[in-house]
Formats: C-alpha cells, sequence, structure tokens
C-alpha cells in the first residue's frame, strides 16, 4: 500500500480555499443518513462532534471519563496561539506557519501546517462567540502572551487554565447537540478495537466500565480523538488513562503508525520526588516569560538560592542563546537543562533540577502583576512542593508532555484504512519532531472545528458501500477477540500488578528513548521491553473479574498495549539515523551540541504498518518536500 | 502541617461493591506513609498491597491529578475534599495530616449521584443539566472577529471566576439539602456576564434551574457549606446572579 498524502495542488496559501472548493459537498437532507462515531471528547473530538452535529450528521462520541468535560484537554495551562496580529508585532499566518514548520524542526507536511495557521484565528472568534472567557487588557480587548519557539505574541489565554476554557466551551456546544439529539453521548467507555468491514472502518468494540459489558457500534466512519501516548513513559504530565490503545489497535487493523519516536519532553515540570510517584506536573511554559533559568556556576554548590550571588549564577539559555533567552524551545530548553545536571550543576535534593527564578520580574513589576499572571500556577507548585516560589525561585525539571507521532492521515485526516479519521494528538499531522508551545490546542480544535466536518463529508459522498449493523459477523468476531483478550488478562493471576510492570516499562523507555539516545542503547531497550512483556503474560495480577467495574483490569489492559507500542518506538528511533527536534541521537549532534539533521536521508515521515503479531513492522516512507521554506540549522541564538 | 518525613494513618474507608449493594466501613493501615505524597498517592500504595495481598483494591476515580479535571473527590474526616481549603482531593498533600491520624473516607453522597463502587459515584447529573441551557447557541462558523465586542476587563474576569468551576460534585456533598445550586449558579452567571451569552440568559437560567429540580437536586437555603468546600472557591454570588436571572425569567 503507497502513501497517498493528498496534499491538493497550486500555491500554498490557495490550497485549502482550492481544496474545499473541490470536495464533494452532502446535501443538507442526505447528512442526516449518515452516522458517524466519534472516540474521544477532548478539544478535537468535542469540537469534531458539536461540528458535525451541527451540520446534521448523526454523531455517537464515546470517552473514557464520566463526562466528556473531563478529557485531558482540561489540563492544558498556558495558552493557544493564532495568527491575529493583535499586538501589532508584524505576526501573520505565514509566520506562524513558518515558526510551526521550523520550530518542528523540518519534519511537518508544507500544506498542513499552513492550513493550521489559516484556521487558527477562526478558532479565536468562536470560541469568544461560546464564552470563553480570555483574559483582557482594561480597553476590553483581547490580551495575549509570548511563548517558546516565537518572537511573537501571539498566544491567547484564560488565566492558566486555557485548555479548560476552551474545553468547557467546546463541551457547552457538545451538550447543545446532546440535547438536541444530534449527538449520542457514551461516557465510561473503553474503545478495545476498531471494526473494519471489507477494508473500511465501520464501527468500535468499547467495554462498559461501569458492568463490564462488551458492546459494539456501526458507524459510515470513526473518527479517533483518543490523545497522546506520553503515559508510555509511566511519569509524564499527561492524565492517568491517556493511553495508546485506541490508535494501537487500530494500527493492528491496518491504520499505519506515524514517527512514534517523536514525543516531546517539556523543560518545566516539577522535578520527581519519589518511587511512589503516580505522575507529574507541567508549571507553563508561560512561566519562561518572566522566570529566568539558572543553576550554580560551580558543579556540586550546595548552598540555598538566596545564597548564591549573581556571580555565582549561570543563566544557561540567556548566556547561550542572547536573542530567544529564555524562550528557547522545548527541546533545546530541556537537553540543556540536562546538560547542566549532567555536569553536576543541578540542584535540589536529587541533583536532578533547575531553578526557575521570578526574583527580578517580582522588583520590575510588583508582586501583584505576577500573581495576576500566574497566581494559580504558583498556587498549584507551593501545594505540591510546600515551597513558596514568591520567596524562592521553583525547581524543574523535564518531563515527558506531547506526542508529535501519532496514526498516520493524509491531508483530509483520514489514516490508511478508509473511513478511519484521526484527529488531535492522536495523528501526527502538524508539529513533525517537535512542537512549539500553545499550538496543541490550536491544532485539536482546527482539526475538529474547521477542517474534519468538510473532509469528512468529501469520503461520505464518495459511497462504495452498504449500510451495516452490528449483527455483521466482523462485530461478533471483534467483540469476540476482545472479550478473550480481557479473559486472557484476568487468567495470569500472577504475583506482580499491572502498575508495577508500567513502571518498569517507564524506566525503560525514558533512560533509553527519552531525552538523549544512542544505537546501543536503544537495541539494548528493545530487549528488555521484550523480556518484560513476556513476563507481563506470565506474572500479571489483575484482581477480581471483567464483569464489573475493574480499574485494574482497564489499567492491564493499557500496559500490555504500551508494551508492544514501546518496542514499536524504539524501532522507529533505530530507523531514524539523524538527531531532529525532540529525537537526539547522541551520534548526530553538532559542535555546540545541537540536533543535527540529515536532510538528504531523512528528510519523510516514517509510517509504520503492522505485519502480524511478533513480526517487525514494514517501513513506508513519505518524502517532505518544502516548496515554500529553506531547510536550515535551527537556531535560537 | 508535619514536619515529619512519613507517617502512619488508620484508614476507615466505606466499601460498597456496586450500585445496588449495602455498604460497609472497611479498616486498613496506612503505613510509611511518606508525607511528600498526594491523598490519591497514599491510596494507590494502600491498593497496591489489598491487589498483593489478594483483595479488592478500593475503586475511586482521578484523572488529571492536578486539580482541574474535577474526577477526584471523596469526603475525608467528614468534609469533600479533605481539610485543606480550596484544594481538590489529588492537590492533598500528606504532609497536612499527623502521624497516628485516623481518617475516614466516604464518597460523595446525594440523591442525584448514585454510588458506581466504593468512592466512585455517577455524576451524570451535572451533564444534564448544562445540556439543558449551560451553552450559548452558535455553530461553528458564523462567529464574527473576535474583537469585535470589548468586554470590559472587570467582566471578563469576574465571567473567568465563575467558569473556574471543575464540576467535581463537591458542593452537593457538602450541602445538607443536596443542592447543585453553586454548580447551576456558577455556569449560569459566567455567561450572563457576558455580552455574546446575555441573549438566551432568562431563558438559560429557566431551564437550567428547572433541570436541576428534576434531577432530584435540593434547595438552597443559604448554608453556604458548598462554598466552602469547593476546591475552585466559586463565590455564592453567583448563586445570587442566578436567581436574578432567574426571577428575569419569570416576569417578562
Ligand atoms: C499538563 C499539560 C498542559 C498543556 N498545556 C498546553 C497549552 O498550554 N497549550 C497547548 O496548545 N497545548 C497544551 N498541552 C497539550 C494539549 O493539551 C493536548 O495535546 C491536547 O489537549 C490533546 O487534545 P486531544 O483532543 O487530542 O486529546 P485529549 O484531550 O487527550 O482527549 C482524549 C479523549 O479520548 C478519550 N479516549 C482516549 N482513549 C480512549 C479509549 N481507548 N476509548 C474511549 N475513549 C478514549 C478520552 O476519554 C478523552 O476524551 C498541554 C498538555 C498537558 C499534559
Ligand atoms: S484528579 Fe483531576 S481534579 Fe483531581
Amino acid at each position: 500500500m503507497g502513501l497517498e498524502s493528498r496534499i491538493p495542488a497550486g500555491p500554498l496559501a490557495e490550497k485549502w480555499d482550492r481544496h474545499l472548493f473541490e470536495l464533494k459537498l452532502v446535501n443538507p437532507a442526505n447528512k442526516r443518513k449518515f452516522d458517524i462515531i466519534v472516540v474521544g471528547t477532548g478539544l478535537a473530538g468535542a469540537a469534531a462532534s458539536a461540528s458535525m452535529a451541527e451540520l446534521g450528521y448523526n454523531v455517537k462520541t464515546f470517552c473514557i471519563q464520566d463526562s466528556p468535560r473531563r478529557a485531558h484537554s482540561i489540563a492544558a495551562q498556558g495558552g493557544i496561539n493564532a495568527a491575529k496580529n493583535y499586538s501589532n508585532d508584524g505576526d501573520s499566518i505565514w509566520r506562524l506557519f513558518y515558526d510551526t514548520i521550523k520550530g518542528g524542526d523540518y519534519r511537518a507536511r508544507e500544506a498542513n501546517v499552513y492550513r493550521l495557521a489559516q484556521v487558527s484565528n477562526l478558532i479565536i472568534d468562536h470560541c469568544v462567540a461560546q464564552g470563553v472567557p480570555f483574559a483582557r487588557d482594561y480597553g476590553g480587548l483581547l490580551s495575549n502572551r509570548s511563548f517558546g519557539g516565537a518572537q511573537v505574541s501571539r498566544t491567547f489565554y484564560a488565566r492558566g487554565q486555557t485548555g479548560q476554557q476552551l474545553l468547557l466551551g467546546a463541551y457547552s456546544s457538545l451538550s447543545r447537540q446532546a440535547a438536541a439529539g444530534k449527538v449520542r453521548l457514551y461516557a465510561r467507555r473503553d474503545m478495545l478495537d476498531l471494526v473494519v468491514v471489507d477494508g473500511q472502518a465501520r464501527g468500535i468494540v468499547v467495554r462498559n466500565l461501569v458492568n463490564g459489558d462488551i458492546e459494539t457500534y456501526a458507524a459510515d466512519a470513526v473518527v479517533l480523538a483518543t490523545g497522546g501516548y506520553g503515559n508510555v513513559f509511566y511519569l509524564s504530565t499527561n492524565a492517568m488513562a491517556c493511553n495508546v490503545t485506541a490508535c494501537f489497535q487500530a494500527y493492528k487493523k491496518g491504520a499505519f503508525f506515524a514517527n512514534p519516536c517523536f514525543t516531546q519532553i517539556h523543560p518545566t515540570c516539577i522535578p520527581v520526588h519519589g518511587d511512589y510517584q503516580s505522575k507529574l506536573t507541567l508549571m507553563s511554559e508561560s512561566l519562561r516569560n518572566d522566570g529566568r533559568v539558572w543553576v550554580p556556576q560551580t558543579p556540586g554548590d550546595k548552598r540555598a538560592p538566596g545564597q548564591i550571588p549573581e556571580a555565582g549564577r549561570d543563566y544557561f539559555l540567556e548566556n547561550k542563546y542572547p536573542s530567544f533567552g529564555n524562550l528557547v524551545p522545548r527541546d533545546v530548553a530541556s537537553r540543556n537543562a540536562k546538560e547542566q545536571c549532567d555536569q553536576g550543576k543541578g540542584v535540589g535534593e536529587t541533583g536532578l533540577a533547575v531553578y526557575l527564578d521570578f526574583a527580578d520580574a517580582i522588583q520590575r513589576d510588583g508582586r501583584e502583576v505576577i500573581s495576576q499572571k500566574y497566581g494559580n500556577l504558583f498556587e498549584m507548585y507551593a501545594k505540591i512542593t510546600g515551597q513558596d516560589p514568591y520567596e524562592t525561585p521553583m525547581m524543574i525539571y523535564p518531563a515527558v508532555h506531547y506526542t508529535m507521532g501519532g496514526l498516520w492521515v493524509d491531508y483530509n485526516l483520514m489514516s490508511t484504512i478508509p473511513g478511519l479519521f484521526v484527529t488531535g494528538e492522536a495523528n501526527f499531522s502538524d508539529h513533525g519532531a517537535n512542537r512549539l508551545g500553545a499550538s496543541a490546542l490550536m491544532q485539536g480544535l482546527a482539526d475538529g472545528y474547521f477542517i474534519i466536518p468538510y473532509t469528512i463529508g468529501g469520503y461520505l459522498t464518495g459511497g462504495g458501500y452498504k449500510k451495516i449493523t452490528t449483527d455483521h459477523p466482523e462485530f461478533k468476531a471483534a467483540a469476540g477477540a476482545v472479550a478473550s483478550r480481557i479473559q486472557r488478562l484476568l487468567a495470569v493471576k500472577g504475583k506482580r500488578t499491572a502498575d508495577d510492570f508500567h513502571r518498569s516499562l517507564g524506566k525503560i523507555m525514558w533512560e533509553y528513548c527519552g531525552m538523549a539516545r544512542n544505537n546501543a542503547g536503544l537495541l539494548n531497550a528493545r530487549e528488555k521491553i521484550a523480556a518484560l512483556r513476556s513476563e507481563f503474560w506470565d506474572n500479571l495480577l489483575v484482581p477480581s473479574t471483567g464483569a464489573q467495574f475493574n480499574q485494574s483490569l482497564e489499567k492491564a489492559g493499557r500496559v500490555a498495549d504500551f508494551l508492544e507500542f514501546g518496542e514499536l518506538m524504539i524501532i522507529d528511533a533505530l530507523a531514524r539515523q539523524e538527531s531532529c527536534g525532540g529525537h537526539f541521537n547522541e551520534a548526530f549532534q553538532t559542535e555546540e551540541n545541537e540536533a543535527r539533521r540529515d536532510d538528504e536521508n531523512f528528510t519523510h515521515v516514517a509510517a509504520w504498518e503492522f505485519a502480524g503479531e511478533g513480526q517487525a513492522p514494514v517501513f513506508h516512507k513519505e518524502p517532505l518536500v518544502f516548496e515554500n521554506v529553506k531547510l536550515s540549522q535551527r537556531s535560537y541564538k | 502541617m508535619t514536619t515529619a518525613k512519613t507517617i502512619h494513618l488508620t484508614l476507615k474507608v466505606v466499601r460498597q461493591t456496586g450500585p445496588d449493594q449495602k455498604s460497609n466501613l472497611e479498616t486498613y493501615a496506612a503505613r510509611n506513609v511518606s508525607t511528600d505524597m498526594s491523598f490519591l498517592e497514599m491510596l494507590d500504595v494502600v491498593n497496591e498491597d489489598l491487589t498483593l495481598a489478594g483483595q479488592d483494591p478500593i475503586a475511586f476515580d482521578h484523572d488529571c491529578r492536578e486539580g482541574i479535571c474535577g474526577m477526584c473527590g471523596a469526603v475525608v474526616n467528614g468534609r469533600p475534599h479533605g481539610p485543606q481549603e480550596g484544594t481538590t482531593l489529588c492537590q492533598l498533600h500528606m504532609r497536612h495530616f499527623e502521624d497516628g491520624d485516623e481518617v475516614v473516607i466516604e464518597p460523595w453522597r446525594s440523591r442525584a449521584f448514585k454510588v458506581i463502587k466504593d468512592l466512585v459515584v455517577d455524576r451524570g447529573a451535572f451533564d444534564q443539566i448544562i445540556q439543558a441551557g449551560g451553552y450559548i447557541s452558535i455553530n461553528t462558523g458564523g462567529a464574527p472577529d473576535a474583537n469585535s465586542l470589548p468586554v470590559p476587563k472587570e467582566m471578563a474576569d469576574q465571567a473567568m471566576d465563575a467558569a473556574a468551576c471543575i464540576g467535581c460534585g463537591a458542593c452537593v456533598a457538602a450541602c445538607p439539602n443536596a443542592s447543585a445550586m453553586l454548580f447551576t449558579g456558577a455556569k449560569i452567571s459566567q455567561l450572563a456576564l457576558l455580552p455574546q451569552g446575555r441573549p438566551e440568559a432568562k431563558r438559560r437560567a429557566a431551564a437550567m434551574v428547572a433541570a436541576m429540580d428534576k434531577l432530584g437536586f435540593g434547595n438552597c437555603t443559604n448554608e453556604r457549606e458548598c462554598e466552602a468546600v469547593c476546591p475552585k472557591n466559586i463565590s455564592i454570588v453567583h448563586i445570587a446572579r442566578m436567581n436574578r436571572e432567574f426571577l428575569k425569567a419569570g416576569f417578562f
């Protein structure tokens, strides 16, 4: 099977409009004849469900949590980008496009990223109309802040709760459609398989998390908006239920997985403090607008931060990157923090932390101003660590945060399985090898509100398939396979919990496939994962039965998939013999320790095809063609 | 706040195997609890031990563990989300307990929230209240430029104060009447404060209040328990604003 990206012809700035015109329209009266399944109610899923229902489609929407409003998007703090140029600082669609392509280290599709920048402005208009209470200036107009990787102020925000407010906006539109009977909501459902009939995605198998029932649902198309797989590392900033299961099962049914090794390590998280730790907490990147990152000059300097005079401090980002300073992109900031700690200059009990200091900002702007901007983040930090960031610098360390990789999709956001669409963090499309801050919310909402509602129509009018119901044998077969896998998990009756296995897997992934990678380590990790996986199926302990609410069983299923998926990440990392963005192979770096790309051999998307249990996946290549930007070594100096 | 690094606790947990089963109080020892742990991490450790001992772990809802998704929550020593003001259970840290403490943990109890298992309850009624009118009726696509309608900063800030609600249900659990006024009032208030939400303000208030009554939530008798336990410090001024909108709805 070849990879057809279906990028429209014509000049970059006209591609989307032209495509919109060329897409076949579904007659309004016919839209109500189509059923669409959407899995996920984060920004990407809730926006897609609401907008498609508004157009007249019948939508069935699923999520794991007890309410659609709790999807992981709720936790996004910092903001959402748009090319409004309200700050009059020279921003434009072109600049947002360019920053995103460059920030992604030239490993994303030009056409997709340009479209993203184009629709970014519509998102802000729509969200304001929904009642999202964005921050405003005294004149009553919207206020902006800066984020990493950009020299303009284009980030819209609602205190430190931007994701919450955007999601509640999308959830309110979703609720309106639920009340209108156009969306049926299925909460506390875990999608465990995709049903493919005659080569087309036609439905899903879910486990009802309340009573354990295995249920099947049929439709004319399926949209996965199931978020990212950062929890393969066990510790990450993701919510506990974030998983790869829905995407991974789709992969096993024929959807290619693109660039799985592209993961983002966020520079500003609260450092790890103990073995029992269940997750890591992000401190929004917006803090780098005013906080200064530093470590002691001398390795091993154990003095309290207040006791270290200016001359004894190394503001390493400001010193090394004078033009971007503390606002370099995430991958660069993270690697530099690690480098300082590797040199013994890390601070705190474990030596795995750097300072993020607000003393200068407080002195300059006053405590009041700083508290208005970051009050809730400071509070959260104080709650978790018991320390007051107004008085003493925060301690931060990088943590896994976002996954740029995901299911491969074409320009229409359709995967390699016809009728299976993928939106939001679950697809691979727009961020290349590194995502810029405040652009995931933008992408999720762009996909959901402004892209999929049109492109899915183009597919549905193509026709060529019959109406089917869940009585079709493929549904029975898929449900049977899901049930027997659950039995298999319960039947092991060993001595280690799923959590325990997950923690071991996370350590392997972080050690060998984290911030810096090398071939020997990756090969080693591959063996370790294989060994852990076989122990899992021999020694897993899942209490109780499947016919009831059983959180240990939910978890075990997710860990089983992570144990296979982790290996795919390693395979991908090994195949990409270059460094780019978040994928840093130590063998490929510049003299200044920056990622050194190999554009001649690796200007492509790596898309992996499942080849059967125990078989090596098959590699497919989508070459990336840059007609509008010149590939250059990223420089933030 | 304790300064000890580890403490020992006795947990008394209300257990219930399913929706229509009887509940009973079980006692567990939580030993060597690090005071840097969150309350949920403490429960994780207890659950790991229970599982290895062949028992059913304590079911509890949680997801973000950052105080924002509203998924977690239990009544701890009589108070929803535990002793720390303005804090969800997932953000409560064990340094707020003392060595030797007895900690009683119960699910949210309310007519409108049925227990699913142990500490897990069904809060679907909240979704239904929002479906009754907690939105602005616009479709994707037709919005004017975001800056075409200035909104005074104070209004936007107050709307944000109300919008900070995480829908956890602590307000209902704390209220002697199991009223959902704070939850409902916060949404009505947020949308009534913004010019975009004004056109539907009356209709929205009437519909949401009616849904709340129908779903079995009680009335507000000004006990203010909701405000006291709200992890996001949502103020009862929003209930007052809801009442104003509701009255307007009755008299137009
Ligand atoms: C702490 C934090 C802060 C962030 N801050 C920012 C920020 O400031 N700006 C920015 O742009 N980005 C930010 N991000 C990134 C951004 O929040 C996410 O990338 C984005 O919200 C993902 O949205 P989504 O809709 O794709 O998926 P999610 O919001 O993760 O939603 C996934 C949905 O899928 C459902 N689901 C998953 N698996 C299954 C299954 N098997 N069965 C059924 N349902 C399933 C879930 O229930 C959920 O409803 C942040 C991320 C984190 C972790
Ligand atoms: S787990 Fe999300 S608020 Fe507590």
